[in-house]
């Protein structure tokens, strides 16, 4: 436990550093909402679902947030790799298993709070939601992706060499993942071609249990939601754990 | 006398490469021993070993008294080690960097607390604990990674190259606190090097590794008397004739270099310095320059592979290029 604790930490105190990243990282879900949100708003209803667009639009865009900057803390370990400090780290008495944990947390704590950010940005455009046990099962949703994407970002990061085919994991795995998943249109509304896509994507039952919990309807059953997106974090943590200790120090 | 390390036969290979050749000492505990070779001879490999980053190919080694196969954790938890490539964490304060390694280590709070002020104190880095490594030179990060190594008392101390990309003046700086430690903590040290003078200034015995192979291991002084005296540099248009010329039984050794020029060595170079000059003009061979020293492990080096360290490491930058060019396949 300690020893995840250390990693953690160190997680921490370099992301409350990384001011610019900090900023970099919201910016892109902050523009789509204030631009697809109020621009759409008014020509785009959401067909059974009441609200307006931007308001379904929030959740897809805290869950773009957290995969995001997960997908992005675990491919880190590449630098922590080529800055040399992940010997440091290797050479140390403890498992791989603990420090790939720790990495996990580190990462998923850190897209949380980023999701948090974007999530308290949208009250003030109008999300409108008081429901204390609302908030508490998006909570949930958000920890739950940011676990899975950062074990998953840190399988990839197991397997790469350096930095090089970073845009391209982003470009044909990350971003797909996400335009993929109704953050951005409601299942319903897709051509039926799409549809079992969209189901195959884990991100879509992180989309749907955050858009359950903040804005009190899905399309797809919140349980469902948890069973399917827990079942792909404990997936993913294995294979990240699997591949993190074939790492070559 | 115990030893801190034994190696039995110790062999890794990369494919083809056998990059550490069946390789077999002992290190005393309390000792500064040195691994000099040229890039590329091994001595990161054998290190890695040693700190069971890296498994054997064949043989075994134990630090400490424990096998590096078979008890990893615990040879882990008995040696610091100062990679030759930097191992810090930019990003954290000089403290930060210390107080990790205190906790992977399971250090108890205060117990890290104190030697984190102690051993950032004998390191002169205590006024910078608070700054970011970023804004650190070279030198001061190689001093805080040798703090760092020993913040969990390490019985033995592995440093890669400590002194690599360093000016002069850092350079002996490092020597002076490396000497210090083994001095006052009575700790084993065991450092790479591929400078000659580092390791004859700093190591009580040094193995002189080339291609894998220990090819000699002694004190500093008796590798260098084993040369047979000083030694004298002769460059001559025709140094076949010079080499036939001095064949006298007042010099212990002569031989033509790779690079054409003579090496002879003998005692009392001084004395004999202008017979050398004679005996060579009455024969009508040429002399384009002369050059007397005494010996260092260069020349010791040199006595045993027929090339200098540099030209050993002109070579072996070539195999590195192919080994980058074989890895990008
Ligand atoms: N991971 C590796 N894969 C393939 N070859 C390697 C690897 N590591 C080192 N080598 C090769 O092994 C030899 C010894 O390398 P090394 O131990 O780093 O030498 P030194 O530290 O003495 O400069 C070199 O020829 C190097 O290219
Ligand atoms: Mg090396």
């Amino acid at each position: 436990m300690d020893i995840i604790y250390t990693i953690w930490l160190r997680s921490m105190k370099r992301y409350i550093r990384s001011k610019s990243r900090i900023i970099g990282s919201i910016s892109m879900p902050l523009f789509f909402l204030l631009f697809l949100g109020f621009g759409l708003n008014s020509v785009v209803q959401i067909p059974g679902m009441g609200g307006d667009y931007i308001t379904f639009l929030i959740p897809g865009m805290v869950a773009m947030s957290v995969l995001f900057t997960s997908v992005f803390s675990g491919i880190q370990i590449i630098w922590d790799k080529q800055f040399g400090f992940l010997k440091e780290t290797l050479v140390a008495p403890v498992s791989r298993l603990e420090i790939m944990l720790g990495q996990t947390v580190g990462g998923a704590t850190t897209a949380f709070i980023q999701g948090m950010i974007i999530l308290i940005l949208s009250i003030f455009l109008g999300l409108k939601s008081g429901n204390v046990l609302g908030f508490l099962i998006a909570f949930g949703f958000m920890a739950l992706i940011g676990l899975a994407f950062t074990a998953f970002g840190i399988a990839i990061a197991s397997k790469m060499e350096d930095m090089t085919g970073f845009q391209l994991i982003m470009n044909f795995v990350v971003f797909p993942i996400f335009g993929l998943s109704g953050a951005l249109f409601p299942i319903s509304s897709l051509p039926p071609f799409i549809v079992p896509i969209t189901l195959l994507d884990p991100l879509t039952y992180g989309v749907e249990g955050i858009r359950y919990g903040l804005t009190g309807v899905s399309q797809i059953n919140p349980l469902i939601c948890l069973v399917v997106l827990g079942g792909f974090t404990v997936a993913t943590t294995f294979i990240g754990a699997y591949l993190f200790r074939t790492i070559k120090s | 006398m115990t030893f801190a390390i034994q190696i039995n036969h110790l062999t890794r290979k990369f494919n083809d490469l056998v990059a550490v050749n069946d390789i077999s000492f002992e290190i005393n505990e309390g000792e500064i021993f040195g691994l000099l070779g040229p890039n590329g001879a091994g001595k990161t490999t054998t290190l890695a070993m040693l700190s069971t980053m890296l498994k054997p190919t064949s043989g075994s080694a134990t630090v400490n008294g424990m096998d590096i196969k078979n008890n990893e954790d615990g040879v882990r938890k008995s040696i610091g080690i100062v990679f030759q490539d930097q191992s810090l964490d930019e990003e954290l304060t000089a403290w930060e960097n210390m107080d990790f390694h205190g906790r992977l280590y399971r250090l108890q709070s205060d117990v890290r607390r104190q030697r984190i002020e102690e051993l950032l104190e004998l390191v002169e880095l205590k006024d910078r604990k608070d700054d970011i490594v970023k804004t650190f030179s070279g030198g001061m990060r190689r001093r805080l990674e040798i703090a760092r190594g020993l913040l969990h008392h390490p019985a033995v101390l592995f440093l890669d190259e400590p002194t690599l990309g360093l000016d002069p003046q850092t350079r002996n700086h490092l020597w002076q606190y490396i000497a210090k430690l083994s001095k006052e903590h009575g700790i084993t040290i065991i450092l790479t090097t591929h400078y000659m003078e580092e390791a004859d200034r700093l190591c009580n015995r040094v193995a002189i590794i080339d291609h894998g192979k220990i090819i000699a291991l002694d004190t500093p002084a008796n590798l260098k008397d084993g040369i047979g005296g000083d030694v004298v540099n002769i460059r001559s248009p025709d140094p076949s004739a010079v080499v036939s010329v001095l064949e006298v039984p007042w010099i212990s050794r002569i031989e033509k270099q790779y690079d054409g020029q003579v090496t002879i060595s003998l005692q009392n170079a001084e004395q004999h310095v202008s017979t050398i000059v004679m005996l060579l003009n009455s024969n009508q061979i040429a002399i384009e320059s002369i050059s007397i020293h005494k010996p260092t492990l260069e020349d010791v080096f040199l006595s045993f592979t027929g090339k200098t360290i540099r030209e050993e490491e002109a070579d072996g930058k070539a195999n590195m290029r192919m080994y980058q060019k074989m890895m990008r396949r």
